[in-house]
């Protein structure tokens, strides 16, 4: 717990303890965290006087930021018009059936976060998954799900019966 | 990065630089221009620039090579894009195995690699410069000049370029009221969607009571497909900042701030990077260039909503709480951030600026419509040939950016319509086509300029579909403050999803009008305003195909699931038996090389016959 307090303590710090500037603290929880724990905004309400059910209300408002812990990879699915058109649709569904995941959660065994966004504004690229920080071009739903599939770690084949 | 630590304490040292650094750059030196803008990135366009600055090392001749990573050339359908000077030699589609010839051949030998040129689809001809490309000849490039020249963590390329010049004639010459009239002068609109004239605001908002005041640049740039502001920020940040600092110098502000989407993380870096480097000079701070003018800009990031790219709602999230818009009876530029008088402005507008200083405002006004001044950026994507940013002097027609920058709809297929505006425009068809890129010509025609996204959509897509897709999006995206936004999107998604589903009743065209126009009339916020036109105008031009799915319960696009039935061209098939194989409920049958059948009574309509078919011998009826 003083550990937590400490990193709350550091961010607060960092902007000068402006509660205009909740967001950015916040998302450098997330940063360093990997999602918003319920402690660390607790200390951040009492510590910055801002009722807790604000930092609650900014934290579900915004679709970046998550009161659950995510997986080891992270998974972008671009939903904008472009690659709706050009079947991003298709390949969410293929990754929901083969992974046992919708957009906006983690797989059960924690391996990614699947997230649908609304423009990642490479349309030239589309349909377009970013994984951990790296963009895939022109993918169908076969391709992006053996991308996906690919992030297993290659010792562990039974998980990879389970699934399929 | 920067050799000499400057920091410049006047107007007068900025020219003396820059001038430095150009009598500086040997004319002799062979340059190779790597384009790193997410498009490019994405191809791997990094490796390529790290194997050419590896064969610059391992180059032993006495020649004096350059690499350098410069922002997006927007055409982005065929990178990644690498420029070799002398003779700017553009080459696309680069990949690793190329750059060994590319640097032994043009860098070294002074030959162009036909190869790798653009060829032209129709002509077949080869084109060795930018300007020779129909996509690059048709296009004004005056705020994405900069773009594939300037590296965009490099300050010193933005100066050498005349970069601060115009900072630099303001700060020496020109008293605020002289840099509002020539804004005004200019005619510049506001290019987030709004079309406000920005010489107007920065006058109310200069005139207005109250203290500090705050200059805001909107980068959430929300509508899906569209990126140009991205690219703007990812590739020429100085042009923004210099344009801001221009605003607060004329409005009388010391502090700024940059909403940046969540999803654009380069931008962020670019931004960062270009603001650091800007305080170190002495080009933000306190009494900047010696002046007793002060400014600084943050930067922030967004959570992810679409509603923060209203103005209201992004102030609301700058301070830090849920970004909910508010009735605009109250102007931002009295009362807006922290309930100070506040300028915001779209990043493309910002970067407009330095040029208006710099050229004048008669230069600017002297290009574009009567209304409509200047050029506009587009992300021209969707069913199109050339997917990439174009920058097209107002008053182009749709047919000509489509046509002949944009190549003509993709696969040969048929045009049906361009949607721009984004969520809250609307459908254009192709008897629109000749319609002017102009705020009122678009506005008349049921759907606005926006931001800049132009998609295009081809036969194959239905616009009933189309329509739900974006009244999906926004009813997501509702913030849910108001009533008629909140509701009324749900109540028509629900009807939507119902026609598309082969369950719509008559009348529904009728109902979703009704409420279309409640929204209107109620809605608490331009996006709520507008969030009904993608469903209008659609219902505008393309009415028969409501009433198909109404009233015969048939597709006519052949998108809608259900509204469509699979069979086997008889002429066509072989008889291979693949689709027999794939189909999952055994609804086809045929004997070996005779034309198969489906059963129509037991076919699911999954499609699968119809994806494997390898004589495209399945028809969607």
């Amino acid at each position: 717990m003083a550990k937590e307090n400490e990193l709350v303590e550091q961010i607060i710090d960092r902007y000068a303890a402006d509660t205009g500037m909740l967001i950015p603290m916040m998302q450098d929880i997330q940063a360093e965290c990997g999602y918003l724990p319920a402690d660390q905004l607790r200390s951040l309400a009492s510590r910055l006087d801002v009722p807790l059910s604000r930092i609650y209300a900014v934290a579900t408002f915004y679709t970046s930021f998550r009161l659950a812990p995510k997986g080891l990879h992270d998974v972008t699915l671009c939903m904008g018009t472009v690659c709706y058109l050009k079947g991003a649709p298709k390949i969410c569904e293929a990754i929901s059936k083969e992974f046992r995941v919708e957009p906006g959660g983690t797989t059960r065994d924690r391996l990614f976060s699947l997230q649908a966004v609304n423009c990642v504004g490479a349309c030239a690229l589309a349909p377009v998954m970013i994984v951990d920080e790296k963009y895939y071009d022109g993918v169908t739903p076969e391709s992006a799900v053996e991308v996906l599939r690919s992030l297993r770690p290659a010792e562990e084949p039974e998980t990879k019966e389970s699934a399929s | 990065m920067i050799e000499t630590p400057v920091r410049f304490k006047s107007t007068a040292d900025i020219e003396t630089f820059s001038r430095s650094l150009r009598d500086r750059t040997d004319s002799t030196t062979k340059l190779v221009r790597v384009c790193i803008g997410t498009g490019c990135a994405a191809k791997g366009s990094r490796r390529l620039y790290e194997l050419f600055c590896e064969a610059v090392k391992q180059s032993d001749l006495d020649v004096r090579v350059e690499a350098k990573c410069v922002g997006c050339h927007g055409f982005c359908e065929r990178g990644p894009i690498v420029v070799v000077e002398p003779g700017e030699i553009l080459y696309q589609r680069v990949e690793e195995p190329d750059v060994a010839e590319i640097f032994r051949e043009t860098v070294l030998g002074g030959r162009v690699v036909q190869r790798l040129l653009y060829e032209d689809p129709d002509t077949g001809k080869r084109a060795e410069k930018a300007d020779e490309i129909p996509f690059y000849n048709v296009q004004k490039r005056i705020v994405l000049g900069g773009n594939g020249r300037y590296n965009p963590t490099k300050i010193t390329d933005y100066i050498t370029e005349g970069g601060y010049s115009a900072l630099a004639k303001v700060l020496s010459s020109m008293l605020p009221e002289d840099v509002i009239s020539e804004v005004e002068l200019s005619e510049l609109r506001g290019r987030g969607g709004g079309g406000f004239p920005t010489g107007r605001k920065w006058r109310s908002c200069r005139a207005a009571k109250g203290f500090p005041k705050y200059v805001i640049c909107n980068g959430d740039e929300g509508d899906p497909g569209a990126f140009m502001d991205r690219s703007i920020m990812e590739g020429n940040p100085h042009s923004v900042i210099e344009g801001m600092l221009i605003g607060a110098y004329a409005i009388g502000s010391e502090q700024g701030y940059i909403y940046v989407r969540n999803e654009y993380p380069l931008a962020v870096e670019h931004l960062r990077m270009a603001i650091s480097q800007a305080q170190e000079m002495g080009l933000l701070g306190r009494n900047i260039l010696g002046s007793s003018f002060s400014f600084d800009i943050k930067i922030n990031r967004g959570g992810g909503a679409f509603v923060c790219g209203e103005s209201t709602a992004l102030m609301a999230s700058l301070e830090g709480r849920t970004g909910e818009p508010r009735a605009k009876y109250i102007h931002t530029v009295e009362s807006g951030f922290r309930g100070k008088p506040t300028n915001l402005n779209n990043v493309e507008t910002w970067a407009n600026v330095p040029h208006i200083i710099n050229k004048g405002g008669e230069w600017f006004a002297g290009i574009g419509t009567e209304k409509s001044k200047g050029t506009k950026v587009f992300s021209l994507v969707g069913k199109v040939v050339n997917t990439g940013l174009v920058e097209v002097p107002m008053g182009i027609t749709l047919r000509q950016v489509i046509d002949e920058i944009g190549g003509g709809v993709r696969d040969g297929k048929g045009f049906k319509a361009v949607q721009t505006g984004g969520p809250s425009g609307g459908c254009i068809p192709s008897e629109h086509l000749d319609a002017r890129v102009d705020f009122d010509e678009l506005t008349k025609l049921g759907s606005m300029m926006g931001s800049g996204g132009m998609i295009v959509m081809d036969e194959d897509t239905c616009m009933v579909r189309v329509a739900r897709y974006f009244t999906e999006f926004l009813q997501k995206e509702s913030c849910g403050k108001c009533t008629p936004c909140r509701e009324g999107l749900s109540q028509m998604l629900y009807i939507l999803d119902r026609i598309t589903d082969g369950e719509g009743q008559v009348g529904d065209v009728e109902r979703l009008e009704s409420l279309a126009k409640l929204l209107e009339s109620t809605a608490l916020c331009a996006l709520g305003k507008t969030a009904a036109n993608p469903v209008i105008s659609t219902i505008r031009y393309f009415r028969d195909e409501y009433d198909a799915h109404i009233l015969e319960r048939h597709c006519p696009a052949k998108e809608c699931r259900g509204l469509f039935r699979y069979e086997i061209d008889a002429d066509a098939c072989k008889g291979c038996g693949i689709c027999l194989k794939n189909c999952p409920v055994g609804a086809i049958s045929g004997e070996n090389k005779v034309p198969h059948t489906i059963d129509q009574e037991k076919c699911t309509l999954c499609g699968a016959c119809w994806e494997k078919c390898p004589f495209t011998a399945v028809l969607k009826v």
